[in-house]
């Protein structure tokens, strides 16, 4: 357990995914093989099962440290996190010697079967012969909240560094339903799958926001205009009927969407579609957060899958039947996507982004204002003489959004409504990272429904730092996207920088706080 | 005594102490910016706070008195009484026909080595702070601390970073300066802390050697050893000049993942000059009062708390504002 726990103090105590990423590789150098797959399993939320109910840990807990009920309740809510307050309330222990990681979970998992009077005699052992810091990891297993601010991604790539294999093949050796209590970590990561090199995906070509007046793009018969749709831009793959589905995270997520399973049917073909991932019903498509929800379900159920179908819509074909299109122009990559269509079977969950017919800039300019009853943010520009370039390079592709401007921040500060609304927080002031610092650059108040109002007031009053009046600082946690008008230098503002018409687009709990935008990046829209 | 919109006040004195609007006379604790307020007419304080308040609150007419020392206002007696919360820092005890009531301002009970040792005054009423009022609060011997602390400036000298700590300018700066293995390297020291050094020493008071951070030092100076700086210099320009840095935090706050995460702190030590949970028991128990009022903290839970240990136990409304994680103390002029 002490490589484990210290691999959690390094982590916890960083944003810096290159150090976390270090804290890994040491870890997997030095930690036994066991212990690397439960370390692996458990920051990819493959944890076992809960076996004692959270009712259960708080009564005794309360019991162990001697405090009262309504005590107990009042530490949690300042803590507000169950595993830590019972660390921090039970008599001071000292560290764990004995027990690995696997001999923890397993002690955990052994529980489920046992009668009440037992779990309680476990636990209470367990808690213990555990110090504070096992303790909370303890308590965490086995309440089955094991978040820890690592992405997959971090796995993989301190994986691909410990090891010498090369990320992508990692990514895919993780895939699929593994079980942590029986898989070995050399049957897991270094026994080569034949069917590897089926999964690759090529890097993603990005856009840049259009910086520039439209008509300085020259001639609109040179560009072709599409939809930007607001999903997630996805790499589907078909090679030797196996199906792969990348983020653009360079995730792979296929287990949270098995709709796209179907594709195996379309037998002898091969390609690789770039497109944007979405969840679309009869009543067209749903909004960002519906798809988010289905990202974080792995392994959906039927209800999921009737009631948020996932859909991608197509608009670009980098592969097909082997060969490597992304020399070849836009335009002809388009006429072959088009082309491949029309042999796809009805059913499956795909459809092919429609070009805009335009003679004018201003033309698009008028379909562009339309683009909200499209359920879509803007246009999207790309040049048709345009190859497919690797990430990101400025002139063959444009983003053209109806918000001009937006970037991913954190909320730091909050305060309390006004008229109805005074038993809500409702304005917010947020922030964005300079180096390890979050620096405030503005505040925002509309954009967000009742319902979230609420939500966030509920995360404010747990997790507010200090009050100054009527504003409180909280816990820099909760990101969100906020859209403005436009931006200029300002010497008045901490941030350097003032907004015009800033709002809360959407609340991105898709995002961690490590995750927020730079200081650099608001710099940059200057 | 009574909790006024001013402060806690001693009617049959007419006097109030450590208020937070201006009054004629006023009895302070100890020189933190929310006991030692602008905009009295006359401050009555311990001998050592008093060359700090002056120094915060230019032109401030102080009178210092010793420890112990009776003064006599209207017919009731006050005395100063260390509460083992930083350097001069007092209960105050008030005796008025038998009935003595103590306010004492923050305190805590584990020696700190630098601070004069927190006194128990027996008392009818006691006028508590309860910042750390609650059962997660629970320090650690501070031995162990410093040992961590110890440790991390090694490791930090070894792999050729700076070690960056944060302490508050009065208090805190002087217990880790006190407190941590000066011979690991050289001690450092933001302005407004070498200014409370100074005045400190200044009176005979014994703070270890450091060495003021001025411009002229180069950062590779720097390397291997230890700066201590208040928090707000963490984000200034002259904070940001300090690297490579391993940057720690030393706080009671400390004790919650959620305050070690943000912040962009290498470490969190968890380190307070005010008492724990087991601390404010065990002193309000000592005290053998049987009422007590709790100021600021915690205060709600742990009122009740001490209702169902048997006490008279109030809650009051003030401005103190127990310990903060960004300091709010005026900075002092470095
Ligand atoms: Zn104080
Ligand atoms: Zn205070």
């Amino acid at each position: 357990m002490k490589l484990f726990t210290e691999l959690f103090r390094k982590i916890d105590g960083t944003t810096s995914t290159t150090a976390k990423t270090k804290a890994l590789v040491q870890f997997f150098e030095k930690a036994e093989d066991r212990d690397k797959i439960w370390a692996i399993a458990l920051f990819t939320h493959k944890r076992p099962k809960r076996s004692v109910s959270t009712g259960l840990l708080r009564t005794w807990a309360a019991k162990e440290a001697s405090v009262s009920d309504w005590l107990f309740d009042e530490c949690y809510q300042m803590v507000g996190d169950l595993a830590e307050t019972i660390a921090l309330l039970l008599p001071i222990g000292s560290a764990d010697k004995k027990n690995t990681l696997d001999q923890w979970v397993r002690y955990i998992d052994d529980l489920r079967d046992q009668t009440e009077e037992l779990k309680e005699k476990s636990v209470l052992t367990a808690w213990r012969s555990l110090g504070q810091e096992e303790r909370f990891l303890f308590n965490k297993i086995i309440t089955g909240g094991f978040r820890m601010g690592v992405s997959d991604r971090t796995i993989t790539k301190a994986l691909s560094k410990n090891l010498s294999i090369n990320e992508n093949t990692i990514a895919h050796r993780l895939m699929g339903n593994w079980d942590p209590f029986t898989v070995s970590f050399s049957e897991l990561l270094l026994e080569a799958n034949e069917n590897e090199s089926n999964s690759k995906p090529y890097p993603f070509y990005l856009a840049y926001a259009l910086d520039k007046e439209i008509d300085l793009l020259g001639t609109p018969e040179d560009w072709m205009a599409e939809w930007k749709w607001d999903g997630i831009r996805s790499q589907l793959i078909l090679r030797n009927q196996e199906v792969f589905l990348w983020s653009r995270g360079q995730e792979l997520i296929n287990q949270s969407f098995p709709e796209f399973e179907i594709l195996k049917e379309f037998e002898g073909s091969s390609f690789v579609i770039d497109g944007e991932l979405i969840v679309r019903t009869e009543d067209g498509i749903q909004d960002f957060n519906v798809l988010q929800k289905r990202l974080g379900r792995k392994k959906p159920g039927k209800k999921t899958l009737k009631d948020h179908p996932a859909h991608i819509i197509a608009y670009d074909l980098l592969e097909l039947e082997g060969e490597d299109l992304r020399h070849l122009p836009q335009g002809e990559r388009r006429i072959k996507l088009e082309k491949l269509f029309t042999a796809f079977p009805e059913q499956f969950p795909l459809s092919i982004s429609p070009l805009l017919n335009f003679k004018s800039w201003e033309e698009l300019a008028e379909l562009r204002s339309m683009a909200r009853e499209k359920k879509s943010e803007g246009l999207m520009l790309k040049s048709v003489e345009g190859t497919y370039k690797t990430s990101r390079k400025k002139g063959d592709w444009w983003k053209w959004k109806l918000d001009p401007y937006t970037i991913d921040a954190v909320m730091i500060y909050a305060q309390r409504g006004h008229g109805r609304r005074t038993s809500l927080f409702t304005d917010f002031t947020f922030a964005v990272w300079k180096g390890d610092q979050l620096v405030p650059f503005t505040k925002a108040y509309t954009g967000l429904t009742d319902v979230e109002f609420q939500e966030i007031t509920r995360f404010v009053k747990k997790n507010t730092l200090e009050r100054f009046g009527p504003v409180s600082s909280v816990k820099a946690e909760l990101v969100f996207e906020i859209a403005f008008e436009g931006i200029a230098k300002s010497k008045r503002h901490k941030s350097g920088v003032a907004l015009r018409f800033p709002r809360i687009k959407r609340w991105r709990k898709d995002k961690q706080a490590s995750e927020a935008n730079k200081i650099e990046d608001l710099m940059f829209l200057l | 005594m009574t909790i006024t919109d001013k402060g806690i006040y001693c009617a049959e004195a007419n006097v109030y102490i450590d208020p937070w609007k201006p009054v004629d006379k006023a009895l302070i604790t100890h020189a933190h910016s929310d006991h030692a307020r602008w905009g009295h007419k006359q401050y009555i304080s311990q001998h050592s706070s008093v060359p700090i308040i002056r120094h915060r609150l230019k032109g401030a007419n102080v009178r210092g008195v010793k420890f112990g020392e009776k003064i006599n206002i209207n017919g009731v007696q006050f005395s100063f009484h260390p509460a083992g919360h930083i350097i001069g820092s007092a209960q105050i005890r008030v005796e008025h026909k038998g009935r003595v009531e103590v306010a004492s301002g923050d305190y805590k009970l584990e020696a700190d080595g630098i601070s004069e040792e927190i006194e128990i005054v027996k008392c009818h009423h006691f006028i508590t702070e309860s910042t750390f009022g609650l059962p997660i609060f629970r320090w650690r011997p501070q031995s162990e601390v410093f040992s961590d602390i110890n440790e991390w400036w090694k490791k930090n000298k070894e792999e050729g970073k700076i070690s960056f700590i944060t302490a508050y300018a009065l208090g805190k700066a002087q217990r880790l300066i006190q407190n941590v293995d000066s011979k690991i390297g050289t001690i450092y020291t933001h302005g407004s802390i070498e200014i409370v050094n100074n005045l400190f020493r200044d009176q005979g008071i014994n703070i270890p050697t450091t060495r003021h951070l001025t411009s002229e030092i180069s950062q590779k100076q720097l390397i291997g050893n230890l700066v201590i700086a208040p928090s707000s210099a963490l984000g200034s320009s002259w904070g940001k000049k300090i690297k490579p840095a391993s940057i720690a935090i030393t706080s009671g706050w400390m004790t919650m993942r959620g305050n070690r995460r943000r912040r962009g702190a290498d470490r969190g030590f968890i380190l307070s000059d005010h008492a724990d949970w087991d601390g404010l028991n065990k002193v309000i128990d000592a005290t053998g009062a049987s009422e007590v009022t709790v100021t600021h903290g915690y205060t709600e839970a742990f009122a009740r708390h001490l209702s169902e240990r048997g006490f008279k136990a109030y809650t009051a409304t003030t401005e103190y504002t127990g310990e903060q994680l960004i300091e709010n103390e005026t900075p002092v002029e470095a």
